[in-house]
């Protein structure tokens, strides 16, 4: 079924058992599908020339659920609570992709207030997926860093307060359900904004402890700097986005490029780095950490009065009438463009949904730069490249 | 290349048919200029970030393939498709134009069996490779029984 494969016979893992033995040795070595620094089920297929990666074989699809065919059966109402199950650490912006979608196809307004939230729990929500990438990825590199799981422990600390707003704003933490076509579900509950102030304060405090930490580590910085570099070129032609793509050199950041939702009324910086290594990533990340906590900042100042959805509670689930169309959405998660491509045929469910993953575009850029480096350093790109394998697979 | 001469080329590429999506440029083009269209958008026109790739399955109206690129330094983006014909599921990869078509292609290939012609390794992405049918057919029912699991 496979087309032939141009790719040259000692160089593709699965054929390599094949060639006659050289004198160097090579090694086939399955790195997971269990494999504490997956994040999640993905196998790489690695072929070593001793501790040197010369081609890495990439299998996913070990967590497909296919979003995509689910989408069909269920009603514009019914599916936004389900797409928040593809970057399951990063729910908030999932749904707002869908729901924006399905709006923009219906040409549904949005009122003011409910916009502002939407931004605020977006903005959160990078807070918390950047701490527990930070957190992850530093446990990944282990004893370099204070003792491995010294630095996980801390964000995991400052993510759990998030995850507290967002229970005490919704019931839920991970998995919310908050965005609603025509608006949001829930408005803020009595003593929230103070509270949000309270927190970001103490995780914007927090970074500075982070930074000195790992900054002036000479381990860390050897074993970031200089590892995986993505080039400008290669970042653009894979479609790799977020803050990968701005740590190889491209402004390219949706929330400046296309504004959506209420983005145009709030300031902030891009950031952006040119060496497109591990250590770039890390620095992009570090600011955004910054910039989202300015952002929320200005929507607790500024949050208008209002209703907080255009149209009225959920009783019924085939409510929303969307016409024959077409639409494309997408929004600036923490890792980069989530998309959602909608296509409606006028009835209660869309006729087609295609989901683009930011991870899945992410992770589609390891074989192009993992040969060439040793194991060790799979394990640190890999953390730096932050794939969430919900939304990989689908 | 400002918004504006972007929508000035695509116009005159020969066999383009020129739409939108609210501020997106909807070209569709026939399959045989659909790499050539590719390779204009991005050498000519800068279009040099590959967002994504799919298919959709009208039934009686044939397949669809999909993709859309973007002009990052304009924000300009571009919703670029064709339409195979009837009973056809080959379509010219656009992999020789974007590397990040690799697994866009692999995943359409898995999920709605078009072959991709020229893909340097066109096997399934999510599903097993020994998976039976192409599941985002409209043909492809919901509750289609995969043994051992009912």
């Amino acid at each position: 079924m496979s087309a032939p494969s141009p790719m040259p016979a000692d160089l593709n893992p699965r054929l390599v058992k094949t060639l006659d033995y050289t004198g160097s040795e090579r090694l086939t070595m399955n790195m997971g599908p269990q494999h504490p620094s997956a994040h999640g089920v993905f196998r790489a297929i690695l072929t070593l020339e001793g501790e040197q990666v010369v081609a890495v074989d990439a299998v996913i699809g070990y967590l497909h659920r296919c979003h995509e065919k689910l989408a069909e059966t269920l009603t514009y109402a019914q599916y936004p609570s389900i797409a928040s199950k593809t970057d399951y650490v990063a729910a908030m912006t999932s749904e707002l992709a869908y729901v924006m979608a399905a709006e923009r196809l219906a040409k549904i307004e949005v009122p003011k207030r409910a916009e502002y939230l939407r931004v605020a729990v977006a903005e959160l929500q990078r807070v918390a997926s950047h701490c527990l990438w930070l957190g992850t990825w530093c446990m990944d590199m282990g004893g370099a860093l204070g003792g491995g799981a010294t630095v996980f422990l801390y964000c995991i600390r400052e993510r759990e307060l998030v995850l507290d707003l967002f229970e005490s704003l919704t019931g839920a933490r991970l998995l919310y359900g908050f965005h609603q076509v025509g608006g949001v579900r829930y408005d803020v509950p009595e003593g929230w904004a103070a509270e949000c102030r309270k927190t970001i304060d103490l995780i914007e405090s927090r970074i500075l402890e982070y930074e000195a930490m790992l900054e002036d580590n000479t381990f860390f910085r050897m074993r970031t700097e200089g590892v995986g570099v993505i080039s400008r070129e290669l970042a653009l032609d894979v479609g790799i986005g977020g803050p990968l793509l701005r740590a190889s050199g491209v402004a390219f950041d949706l929330r400046r490029a296309q504004p959506y939702s209420s983005y145009q009324d709030f300031d902030f910086n891009v950031p952006v780095e040119t060496a497109g290594d591990c250590f770039a990533r890390y620095q992009v990340r570090m600011v955004e950490f910054r910039e989202s906590i300015k952002i929320v900042r200005q929507i607790l100042d500024g949050l208008p009065e209002g209703p907080i959805s255009s149209r009225p509670g959920l009783k019924s689930v085939a409510q929303v009438r969307v016409p024959k169309g077409e639409m494309y959405a997408r929004v600036e998660g923490p890792r980069g463009e989530v998309g959602c491509y909608l296509i409606g045929d006028g009835g209660a469910k869309p006729y087609r949904m295609k989901w683009r993953g930011a991870s899945f575009s992410n992770l589609a850029v390891l074989p192009h730069i993992i040969p060439g480096h040793s194991v060790a350093d799979v394990v640190a790109i890999m953390g730096s490249v932050d794939p969430v394998f919900g939304e990989v697979d689908r | 290349m400002t918004d504006a001469d972007i929508r000035a080329r695509i116009a005159e590429f020969p066999d383009a048919v020129v739409g939108a999506i609210d501020a997106a440029i909807v070209v569709t083009v026939p399959v045989a200029q659909w790499a050539v269209f590719a390779r204009f958008a991005k050498d000519t026109l800068g279009c040099t970030y590959f967002s994504f790739l799919s298919a959709v399955d009208w039934k009686d109206d044939n397949l669809e393939v999909v993709a859309w690129i973007d002009q990052p330094d304009s924000g300009t983006a571009v919703l670029m498709r064709t339409r195979l014909g009837v009973g056809v599921t080959t379509c010219p990869s656009l992999v020789p134009v974007y590397r990040g078509a690799e697994w866009m292609e692999r995943e359409c290939f898995d999920m709605f069996g078009i072959h991709f012609d020229g893909h340097p390794d066109l096997r399934r992405m999510l599903l097993p490779d020994d998976w039976v049918g192409h599941p985002l057919l409209k043909s492809y029912a919901v509750d289609t029984p995969y043994p051992p699991y009912r």
